[in-house]
């Protein structure tokens, strides 16, 4: 536990050296408070994901159908809408939407025993094809009148950012303090640290792992209201991807793929990094491949510098 | 001829081999006999070159030696033949007809024409696996071969035919090593023996010159010294209650007995006699199959019923390395919603103090710790949750001895404040030591319950190896 704010500063100093690469490029653009504000909106997607997909990973699983289900439930959310007319009710499905797929993967993964890359590589093309089916194969359209379509708004903001950033720092600060004052958090840890013991130190794994599996969904569904937010459309092929996204923002942010580790407050910061790397390149004028390459490269760093301390502690 | 000479292997603090030396003649099967962890697998694997002596010299490549491992090395995947010419087949093409009829050819030279060489290894019976890692020391023609405990998956049947093949090796002018627990296995095939006593060799020769008790005396021949304490306990009503229990793939095979307040039970038995088995059917680790247990219940709630368990493998399931001492001592006792990191660490600093937990900080990952101090970690872990049945396999394995008197310490009170102690050792001394009753389990059955006053190494040993 004492060495996680040593990495979470690891994180953070990456993420300033970035940024401060491209302050030092565009000093005009990147030093200002606009610049932030649209930093943050662009990464709350991913981020409100990676909170979920940091609670699974150390848990020790993998959560891959996490695309598809921010999908659905931006249709689910589209089409809930359009028969209510309630925001309130569409905010609801997307979360009842993501918490429902959650408790799936949990239960299949704890359940087939067959491991949760390949349970979940399934999900994720079942729930695809099943939001395609709600939505009769077209995006949803909805009108995009109400409130429902301020989460991420440019222009309607409180206090700096939109409703929606303010939702992610929110959970994001929960989820942070709930992995270390709960026993919850302390389950998930412990199970991904070592299963066996935990087992026999009767923790409930099942329980724990459909848990950490069903937090996952419940921020899918968000991720996807924020996409139905956005882009005022229930859209079944959106956010074709993103799982990879934001499992590389949970990496970046110092989760160990083994279990056991990881820190919710680092994968926002992967967030931010891969964010900060793809609005910088563009203001630039750095080709988008060259984008790629190189949050590729940062990606790698962050796993050889994680194997490096590993190593480095089993030495001394 | 294979020669040996003051070999020596340390790990850690433990003299694993020390000093060995002795000779190994072609068209001879010599016989290595020990307890366990008396050094013989380390030996073997010093001889194979699998691990790098300290000091002391072989007198032969490692290439000129095949060690048939106790845990079978075949490529699960692959045909028998594939896994025979495994490493020897050469060249660019390969030909699975050819390979299959050289492989089958030589099977059925051996006596073993029932192994089919076409099968695909993981769908035979493990004998017929046996067979395979043995014959691959005919492939690869080695003059040496030592074979680890070859007969612990074979039936009664099989084992007469394995004799046949090892005579069969010797008659071709092969060095034989081979290692067994079973006296009446080692005599059936063996010319010569050398007996190993803690990494020591303490005796030598031609084995009909060993009448069985002399063989059982240099194994075990140790002083009991008073590292136990041994405090005036009385037993109370009986706690546990196992009746005819039988486990997953037979082990335990229809175990009875019965575990008293304030009685502490050792179990006695040689490397996979099923003392691990019972443990964790007892506890609820593993599948039982037929019979009962008084005190089953779910796994997740034998701690607050007051039932612990220590494991063997520390790595495996014992503890979790990489969290706290403070988080694992508490785990097992974990309720609510609400953790309090400030709460848990004080706790830990309270039975760290203790329990005799040499460390920095209750926040300190337990992996971070020496064996000893991570076992009594798990020891802490039992106390805090106010256990009164304590099931422990192993307690003092890899833990130095000073680790050792402070668990006996710990053994000693807990029972004496009126817990029950299921205790599962490989180490006799031990459990003569702390025991009030002794049980010796035999191929996954309970056989004999000894007082732990009257009984001795020898009567132990007896029991075992019978």
């Amino acid at each position: 536990m004492k060495k996680k704010p040593n990495q979470i500063v690891g994180v953070l100093i990456a993420w300033l050296l970035i940024y401060a690469f491209f302050a030092v490029n565009k000093p005009q653009t990147f030093l200002s408070i606009s610049n932030v504000e649209l930093l943050l909106r662009q990464s709350t997607m991913i981020g409100i994901g990676a909170v979920g997909m940091t609670y699974v990973i150390v848990a020790g699983g993998i959560d891959l159908s996490a695309g598809s289900v921010i999908a659905l439930a931006s249709v689910v959310g589209a089409l809930t809408f359009n028969r209510t007319h309630s925001p309130l009710a569409a905010v609801v499905a997307c979360a009842v939407t993501g918490v429902f797929c959650g408790l799936l993967n949990g239960v299949l993964t704890s359940k087939l025993k067959a491991g949760p890359f390949i349970v979940t590589l399934g999900s994720m093309l079942a729930i695809r094809g099943i939001a395609k089916g709600l939505a009769d194969e077209k995006t949803v359209s909805t009108g995009g009148e109400g409130w429902l379509f301020e989460f991420i708004s440019k222009t309607k903001s409180w206090f700096v950012f939109p409703i929606g950033t303010w939702m992610w720092i929110f959970f994001l600060g929960l989820m942070a303090w709930a992995m270390i004052y709960t026993n919850f958090g302390r389950n998930v840890v412990a199970v991904g640290s070592n299963e066996s013991a935990a087992k026999l130190c009767g923790i409930p794994v099942d329980r724990v792992k459909i848990g950490a599996y069903a937090v996952a969904g419940f921020f899918f569904g968000l991720a996807g209201l924020m996409s139905l937010s956005r882009t005022s459309l229930g859209d079944p092929t959106s956010a074709t991807g993103d799982e990879l996204r934001i499992i590389a923002a949970v990496v970046i942010g110092g989760a160990s793929l083994a279990g056991g580790e990881g820190s919710v407050i680092g994968a926002a910061i992967g967030a931010l990094i891969m964010a900060t790397i793809s609005m910088g390149g563009t203001q630039m004028g750095v080709a988008n491949w060259k984008q790629e390459i190189f949050t590729g490269i940062i990606i790698l760093a962050a796993v050889a510098i994680d194997r490096w301390r590993i190593a480095r502690r089993q030495t001394n | 001829m294979l020669r040996v000479d003051r070999l020596s292997k340390a790990f850690g603090s433990t003299q694993a081999v020390d000093q060995v030396s002795f000779q190994a003649e072609p068209g001879r099967v010599l016989a290595l006999i020990g307890e366990n962890g008396s050094g013989k697998s380390t030996l073997m694997k010093l001889i194979a070159g699998e691990t790098i002596a300290d000091s002391g010299e072989i007198s032969v490549r490692p290439e000129d030696v095949h060690l048939v491992h106790q845990e079978l090395l075949l490529c699960p995947h692959l045909t028998a033949a594939e896994n025979l010419f495994l490493g020897s087949s050469t060249g660019l093409l390969f030909s699975p007809r050819k390979l299959e009829h050289r492989a089958q050819e030589l099977l059925d030279n051996l006596g073993f024409p029932e192994v089919s060489a076409s099968q695909t290894t993981s769908d035979l019976p493990i004998s017929q696996r046996q067979v395979i890692e043995i014959a691959r020391a005919i492939v690869k023609n080695c003059p040496i071969i030592l074979l680890d405990e070859p007969t612990s998956s074979l039936t009664e049947a099989d084992k007469t035919k394995f004799y046949g093949l090892v005579r069969r090796l010797k008659d071709a002018g092969k060095t034989v090593i081979f290692i067994s627990h079973f006296l009446e296995e080692v005599r059936a095939v063996s010319d010569d023996c050398v007996i190993l006593r803690d990494g020591q060799m303490v005796a030598s020769g031609l084995l009909s010159d060993f009448p069985d008790q002399e063989i059982v005396r240099h194994m075990v021949g140790r002083e009991v010294t008073d590292l136990f304490p041994r405090s005036e306990r009385t037993p109370g009503e009986v706690v546990l209650r196992v009746e005819n229990l039988t486990g997953d793939a037979n082990k335990p095979q229809e175990v009875s007995f019965e575990l008293r307040a304030g009685e502490v039970l050792g179990l006695a038995g040689l490397n996979g006699a099923g003392k691990t088995e019972l443990l964790r059917a007892v506890f609820g680790l593993r599948k039982v199959t037929s019979g009962s247990v008084s005190n089953q219940s779910n796994l997740q709630k034998q701690w607050r019923t007051g039932v612990g368990f220590v494991s063997e493998d520390r790595k495996l399931d014992g503890i979790t390395l990489p969290l706290s001492i403070a988080e694992n001592t508490t785990m097992p006792t974990r309720r609510g919603f609400l953790n309090s990191p400030k709460g848990v660490s004080d706790l830990g600093s309270a039975w760290i103090e203790k329990v005799g937990v040499a460390c920095e900080s209750p926040d300190q990952p337990v992996g971070s710790l020496s064996g000893g101090n991570q076992q009594k970690v798990a020891f802490a872990r039992l106390l805090h949750a106010d256990c009164k049945l304590l099931i422990l396999d192993e307690p003092t394995r890899g833990v130095d001895v000073g680790s050792k008197a402070e668990i006996y310490r710990l053994i000693d009170e807990a029972a004496k404040s009126g817990a029950a102690v299921l205790l599962a050792s490989s180490y006799l001394p031990e459990l003569l030591g702390i025991c009030d009753r002794i049980g010796v389990m035999n191929r996954g059955r309970l056989v004999n319950i000894f007082d732990a006053q009257s009984t001795s190494s020898e009567e132990l040993v007896a029991e075992c190896v019978r």
